[in-house]
């Protein structure tokens, strides 16, 4: 699910359970939920190996 | 009066438990009306204590420095047979069965407790605004907010109302109020102090610890806190300045902040060098994502402690609050999981900015204490939402659970205070308090 996506599903959550004032915090969280998603510590399969950073031989 | 300062004179029977504790309660009297800092006092039961601490004292059977000192516990810390609110009307009912492992110690070395002091519900909140029991008021500026959320705590402090006092800082909540206010915060490294007992905001996040009215007064709290075993009978010495060594994190943490404060700490920081400290820039190169990490665990831990709770009695809940937990439900497993690996490398980041230091130098607060009902604050760079900017600075060592202490260097317009930050190594609390003892001196004699 895309950050999109998920916005979408919660803020239409929100106005099922009567709750649209949840809809401008939501839309805050989903900019932090973008910025986290795009952090460079995640790790993807289809690049490089993860690397334990507390492991002192893979250093 | 600091609490070193009438120690000594307790000791000697110089000075009375009992008259101690009338003049704390007479502070409370006097300015809890206007100020709310306190839920609940507990006047009756603190007479009897103090009472208690001068037979005790005079008998001979001195317990040491926090013999028959006027303590408060911040409202969602455990003391037996007192309600603990949390600052909620969830908890309204809620008497405590039995002392949180903080209290028992401070119990165990003589304290008095006048009360338990006013916070932002659950903690979960900067401003002490939002609490079931009504908000509160900064001593400096009545119009403006004493910080939080152990925003009781501070005020109980600066004003006299106790002469110490436990908080605890998920996210700044020690160190926020007490930079807003005027006093000494300690956050001890995570873990040392512990939280049984204590209603949780974030487990992984919370810290329990001091505010007080000087780095001395903070220690003698902290170490009565410590367990047995970890607890010693001497003050750190303050650390020569000459040979110190500060890293300062230059960039995120300098970037959004008050005129003011940004002008004052710079000052401070000057002072520090001139007196022989070496001043060196550091980087946190990840420094930028810390508040959406912070932002992901804490909303996520914030719903797995209140979810039903908030099910079954969501009207007890203050507006914002009930908002802000209704809001967490949302957090996704995957986003929480790739929070907690941004938790540890902002921790490995900050343990190698440290590499080479003795402590980080930075501000507590990025504004003065905010006027109450202000959502943005005007800071360099422009308007920025009040809450984002009193977690700034203070949030890294949450994340990373190295101990930091706030204590307070200067004046803002009207007055208002301003503190400065230093974070230490972890194991070494101790010796951050012994840098900060320098600080405070160097501060002192500056001013």
């Amino acid at each position: 699910m895309t950050v999109g996506e998920w916005l979408e599903w919660a803020k239409a959550d929100a106005v099922t359970r009567d709750r649209p004032d949840l809809i401008a915090p939501l839309e805050g969280l989903a900019q932090a939920t973008e910025r986290l998603r795009a952090a460079d510590w995640n790790d993807d399969p289809d690049k490089a190996t993860p690397v334990d950073p507390d492991d002192a031989e893979a250093k | 009066m600091t609490i070193a300062e009438i120690a000594p004179r307790l000791a000697k029977g110089a000075v009375k438990s009992e008259k101690l504790t009338e003049e704390c309660l007479s502070q409370i009297e006097a300015l809890n009306p206007k100020l709310n800092a306190f839920i609940t006092v507990t006047a009756g039961a603190a007479l009897a204590e103090a009472r208690t601490a001068d037979q005790e004292i005079a008998g001979g059977r001195y317990r040491g420095p926090l013999h028959g000192i006027p303590l408060s516990l911040k409202d969602l810390i455990d003391l037996k047979g007192v309600r603990t609110s949390a600052g909620s009307l969830v908890r309204a009912d809620h008497v405590a069965g039995r002392d949180a492992v903080v209290t028992a110690r401070l119990r165990a070395a003589g304290a008095v407790f006048v009360g338990k002091t006013n916070l932002h519900e659950f903690a979960f909140g900067t401003t002490t605004e939002d609490s079931g029991f009504g908000l509160a008021r900064n001593p400096v500026d009545p119009s403006r907010s004493p910080g939080g959320s152990s925003g009781g705590s501070a005020i109980a402090i600066a004003t006299g109302m106790s002469l110490g006092t436990v908080g605890t800082d998920t996210g700044g909540s020690i160190r926020i109020p007490a930079a807003a206010c005027g006093v000494v915060g300690l956050k001890p490294e995570w873990g040392e102090i512990s939280a049984s007992g204590v209603v949780p905001l974030s487990r992984q996040l919370d810290h329990v610890g001091p505010l007080a009215a000087c780095v001395a007064d903070a220690w003698l709290q902290y170490n009565a806190m410590a367990p047995a075993a970890r607890q010693t009978a001497t003050m750190p010495a303050a650390a020569p300045l000459k040979g110190l060594r500060f890293g300062v994190p230059a960039g995120y943490l300098f970037d959004r902040l008050d005129a003011d404060v940004e002008r004052v700490v710079a000052a401070t920081i000057a002072t520090l060098r001139t007196a022989g400290a070496t001043v060196t820039e550091v980087a946190i190169p990840h420094a930028t994502d810390m508040a959406a990490v912070y932002l992901h665990l804490v909303l996520a831990d914030a719903a797995e402690y209140h979810g039903r709770t908030l099910l079954a009695r969501p009207q007890e809940y203050t507006p914002n609050v009930r908002l802000r937990l209704e809001m967490a439900r949302y957090v996704l497993a995957e986003d929480y999981v790739r929070a907690l690996r941004g938790k540890a490398v902002i921790a490995h980041e900050i343990e190698r900015a440290l590499h080479g230091v003795d402590a980080l130098v930075l501000p507590s607060l990025a504004i003065p204490a905010p006027p109450l009902g202000a959502a943005t604050m005007p800071v360099k760079g422009g308007p920025e939402a009040v809450r984002t900017l009193m977690l700034r600075c203070t949030q890294p060592f949450n994340l990373s659970g190295h101990p930091a202490i706030s204590l307070p260097c200067g004046t803002a317009h009207g007055g208002l205070p301003i503190g400065l930050q230093l974070a230490g190594h972890k194991g070494g609390t101790a010796a951050l308090v012994g840098a900060a003892l320098a600080v405070e001196r160097a501060i002192a004699d500056a001013g």
